[in-house]
């Protein structure tokens, strides 16, 4: 399992490379990237705020429970804070398991859990103003399938 | 003593970070209630608690969670990560 909070940028490609080197055996791996897109009008940047500490754990905890539930053979989160451009990107999941339904479906039950339930909060920069972006219903809703 | 922290705009309403509270709050809600007395930025950022989650000693929990032995307890809105 490797579990990361950082304020430096990362190299998708190369980190997706490594976690295959990695888990050579494992036959399946599925990768999400997430990048700052330009939701609204004349979007500069994101700045997102965490929870030194607990962010750590509760990834850890997201990715155990992931590691329960499914037969995988690792598990790879990393997560950006600071203030990040449009285009960049903010975190990636990968996981590695014998069969693909299980890679699958675990890196989506990361995704769902990691954005309602990591100590994670994204605001908005325009031109003339900032705001915290509002969780939606529906991301707490996606919990309910799990 | 027990560590308060604020995050997003909890933290921006009121205008700290983080702070030592001497309190005998029974728990979250008799804190809350505590602060909310103090002063109009508290009252604002705890006006709505359906706005607002929080964790204990870096565990989500609920509202009526005990603080007995507790360090620190974290008031923020719900996370938007990912």
């Amino acid at each position: 399992m490797d579990i990361r909070v950082q304020d430096g940028a990362f190299d998708g490609g190369a980190e997706l490379n490594a976690f295959t080197a990695r888990a050579s055996g494992a036959g399946a791996i599925v990768s999400f990237s997430g990048l700052v897109r330009d939701v609204t009008d004349g979007l500069v940047a994101m700045t997102i705020e965490h929870y030194p500490g607990m962010t750590e754990k509760a990834l850890e905890d997201i990715a155990q429970q992931a590691a329960t539930r499914w037969a995988l053979a690792d598990v790879m989160v990393i997560h950006r804070y600071g203030r990040l451009a449009v285009g960049e990107p903010i975190m990636m999941v990968a996981t590695a398991a014998p069969h693909r339904a299980d890679a699958f479906s675990a890196a989506e039950f990361l995704m769902d859990y990691l954005k309602s339930r990591a100590p994670f909060w994204k605001k908005e920069e325009t031109d003339n103003r900032a705001d915290w972006v509002t969780a939606k219903d529906a991301d707490e809703d996606a919990l309910k399938r799990w | 003593m027990i560590d308060v922290v604020y995050f997003a705009w909890v933290r921006e309403r009121i205008g700290l970070p983080r702070e030592q509270v001497a309190t005998r709050a029974a728990t979250v809600n008799d804190l809350i209630a505590e602060l909310r007395a103090r002063e109009e930025r508290y009252e604002l950022a705890f006006s709505d608690i359906s706005a607002l989650r929080v964790a204990v000693d870096q565990t989500l929990t609920d509202f009526d969670a005990p603080l007995a032995g507790v360090r620190e307890v974290a008031f923020f809105p719900p996370m938007t990560g990912g």
